[in-house]
C-alpha cells in the first residue's frame, strides 16, 4: 500500500497549495487581459461561488476516498482542502458585499432577509466560520476531539445550504442541470457516510455474532 | 483592465457614429490581413472572415435617419459588449451562448405573419418590412430584468407604423409576439427551459406607443443574429425579456397572451413587467442597476429609474397598481 513519509506530504501539500490558489490567479490575469467579460463581476461572482462548491466537494471526499482505498494520509490533506472551500466562499462573499453592494451594510442585510437564495448561502458562510477558526492542532486539543468533530459535522448542513444556494440561484433560470449534478455528488459523499457509520457496522455485528445453534 | 474598462469610449450621440464600432472595423481588417499573408492563407483567412462575422452578426448595413426625439444621452455601450452578453435562450442559457451558437440561425429568406383581430392580415418578408416605412435610429436604455443594463443604437420604426397597416379590429387588445422555435437553427430549444416557441406581448395601447420599436438593426448595421436577426420588438420601458427576437408571427388577440416567463414562473414574472425599482424581483433587487462596461470596477450602481427613465409612458397605467400588475 503507498504510505507516504512526512516529507512526501509535505511536498504533496505544497503542490495542493499552489494548484488550489489557480484558480484565483486566473481570475486575476483575466482582469489585467480584459477577459473577465462585459460584466467582470458576475464572472468572479460566480467563479468563486463554483469554486467553493468544488473545494467543498472534494474536502467531503476525502472520508470516502480514505475507506476505499485505504490511504489514511489522506487525512493529512482534508484541512487545507476545507481551508480553501473557505477562501473561496470568502471571495465570493467579498464580491458580493463590496462591488455588488458596495458595503452598503443596510442594503445587504435587506438582500439576505428578502432574497431566499441569498440568506440560505450567507447562512452557509457564516456556518463556515467557526470550522475555520477551529482548524489548528490547538482547537482540537482545546475543544477535544469528540467535541470538535460534533462541531465539524457542520459541513454536512453547510454543503446542503450551499447546493440549495446554487438550486435557487438557477432557479431564475429554469436550468437545473449543474444544481442537479453537484446536488448529486455532495448526496453520494453524504450518504457514504452513513453507509460507514450506521449501516456497515450493523453488517459487521450480525456477520460477527455466534452463528444460531 | 480591471478599472478603467473601455478607455477608447467617446461620447457621441448617434449610434453609427460610436467609436468602437470604427475600432472593431479596424481590428476586422487587421486580422483579415494577418490571415491572408500567412502561408496557410486559405483557411485562416476563412476562419478570420468567420471570427469577423461572428464578431459582427455580419457586416450589411443599414442606413437609417437618426431621430434626436428618441435619443438618450447616456453613453451606448461597446457593439463588443451588447453582441457578445445577452439572454437568447433558444441558443443557450450562459449569456455568452447566444454570440456563440446563433451563427446557425438563417435570417434570410424570412416572412412575418400578421393575423387575428385585424381587417387586413398579411404576410411579409423581410424586403417589405425595411421598405415599409422610414428606418429611423433610436438610442435606447435597455434594463435587463437580471439588474444590469446597457444603452443601444437601434434601428427600426414605431411598431404602430405596420399596426395602421393591418387595421386591428375592435375586439384587438393585445398583440401577441412570436418567435421561431427551429430545432435546426436554435440549438437551445433542446432543453426545456422555457416553453417553446417563445411568446410575448403587449397591450394594444402599449403596442401603439411611439417608443415601442419594430426593430430591424443595431449600431449603423443588421441586427446580428444573436440579437434578435432579422426582426424584433424593443420595448425601452420594460424589462428586456419583453423584447421579443426573431419575430415569425405578430397576432392581434381579444385575450392577453399567455408569455414564455410568466408561464414559466408566474410569482416572478407578470405579464406588465414594466421597469420598476419599487417592485423587488425574488432573485434581483431592482432598485439598482450595473451599467455594462461603462461603470469602473470599483464604483458603485446606479440606481433604476421608474420606466427606465421613460415617464412618458406612465399614463398608459393611471388608476393601475403596478404593484399588483408587475
Amino acid at each position: 500500500m503507498f504510505n507516504p513519509n512526512a516529507k512526501q506530504i509535505n511536498l504533496f501539500k505544497l503542490v495542493l497549495f499552489i494548484a488550489a490558489l489557480g484558480p484565483l490567479a486566473r481570475l486575476v490575469l483575466f482582469g489585467f487581459a480584459d477577459k473577465l467579460g462585459a460584466n467582470p463581476i458576475e464572472f468572479i461572482t460566480r467563479n468563486t461561488g463554483d469554486w467553493t462548491l468544488y473545494f467543498l466537494c472534494l474536502t467531503l471526499s476525502v472520508t470516502p476516498l480514505r475507506r476505499i482505498s485505504g490511504w489514511n494520509w489522506l487525512i493529512k490533506l482534508r484541512r487545507m482542502l476545507g481551508l480553501f472551500a473557505f477562501f473561496y466562499a470568502t471571495l465570493h462573499f467579498t464580491t458580493f458585499l463590496w462591488f455588488d453592494h458596495f458595503f452598503d451594510i443596510d442594503e445587504m442585510l435587506k438582500d439576505v432577509v428578502k432574497r431566499p437564495f441569498i440568506t440560505v448561502g450567507f447562512t452557509a458562510f457564516v456556518l463556515l466560520i467557526p470550522l475555520a477558526v477551529t482548524s489548528t492542532n490547538a482547537m482540537v486539543r482545546r475543544l477535544g476531539g469528540k467535541r470538535w468533530q460534533l462541531l465539524h459535522r457542520l459541513v454536512y448542513v453547510i454543503a446542503s445550504l450551499g447546493i440549495l444556494h446554487f438550486w435557487w440561484m438557477k432557479a431564475g433560470k429554469n436550468d437545473f442541470a449543474e444544481p442537479i449534478l453537484f446536488g448529486t455528488i455532495v448526496a453520494v459523499l453524504l450518504l457514504s457516510r452513513v453507509y460507514w457509520s450506521v449501516l456497515k457496522p450493523k453488517m459487521q455485528k450480525r456477520q460477527t455474532s455466534p452463528a444460531p445453534t | 483592465m480591471l478599472i478603467k474598462r473601455n478607455p477608447n469610449g467617446i461620447d457621441l450621440p448617434f449610434g453609427s457614429e460610436i467609436t468602437p464600432r470604427a475600432m472593431f472595423e479596424s481590428r476586422r481588417h487587421f486580422i483579415k490581413q494577418l490571415a491572408v499573408g500567412s502561408i496557410a492563407g486559405g483557411a485562416l483567412a476563412e476562419m478570420a472572415m468567420r471570427e469577423a462575422f461572428a464578431q459582427s452578426g455580419g457586416t450589411q448595413k443599414l442606413a437609417a435617419r437618426p431621430n434626436p426625439g428618441f435619443v438618450v444621452m447616456d453613453k451606448p455601450t461597446a457593439f463588443k459588449d451588447a453582441t457578445t452578453y445577452n439572454n437568447f435562450y433558444e441558443f443557450g442559457t450562459d449569456k455568452t451562448d447566444p454570440a456563440q451558437n446563433a451563427g446557425s440561425l438563417k435570417p434570410r429568406p424570412w416572412t412575418v405573419a400578421i393575423e387575428g383581430e385585424v381587417k387586413k392580415p398579411m404576410t411579409v418578408d423581410l424586403d417589405g418590412l425595411l421598405k415599409l416605412a422610414p428606418l429611423e435610429e433610436r438610442i435606447y436604455r435597455l434594463r435587463c430584468v437580471e439588474g444590469w443594463s446597457m444603452v443601444i443604437p437601434w434601428i427600426g420604426y414605431s411598431l404602430s407604423e405596420l399596426i395602421k397597416k393591418v387595421e386591428p379590429t375592435g375586439n384587438a387588445k393585445y398583440v401577441e409576439f412570436i418567435t421561431l422555435a427551429d430545432k435546426k437553427q436554435m440549438p437551445g430549444l433542446r432543453s426545456p427551459v422555457l416553453e417553446w416557441p417563445y411568446v410575448e406581448g403587449l397591450r394594444l395601447d402599449e403596442a401603439n406607443h411611439p417608443l415601442t420599436l419594430l426593430t430591424l438593426g443595431m449600431y449603423g448595421e443588421v441586427l446580428p443574429n444573436q440579437n434578435g436577426a432579422p426582426v424584433r420588438i424593443v420595448v425601452p420601458w420594460k424589462y428586456g425579456f419583453k423584447s421579443a427576437k426573431s419575430l415569425v408571427k405578430i397576432r392581434f388577440t381579444k385575450d392577453q397572451p399567455r408569455t414564455a416567463w410568466n408561464i414559466s414562473a408566474p410569482q416572478e414574472y407578470g405579464f406588465f413587467s414594466n421597469v420598476n425599482p419599487e417592485v423587488d424581483h425574488p432573485r434581483w433587487s431592482q432598485a439598482t442597476e450595473r451599467r455594462i462596461g461603462e461603470d469602473g470596477f470599483f464604483s458603485r450602481k446606479r440606481k433604476t429609474l421608474m420606466f427606465n427613465g421613460y415617464s412618458d409612458v406612465a399614463s398608459l397605467y393611471t388608476g393601475m397598481d403596478l404593484k399588483k400588475f408587475f
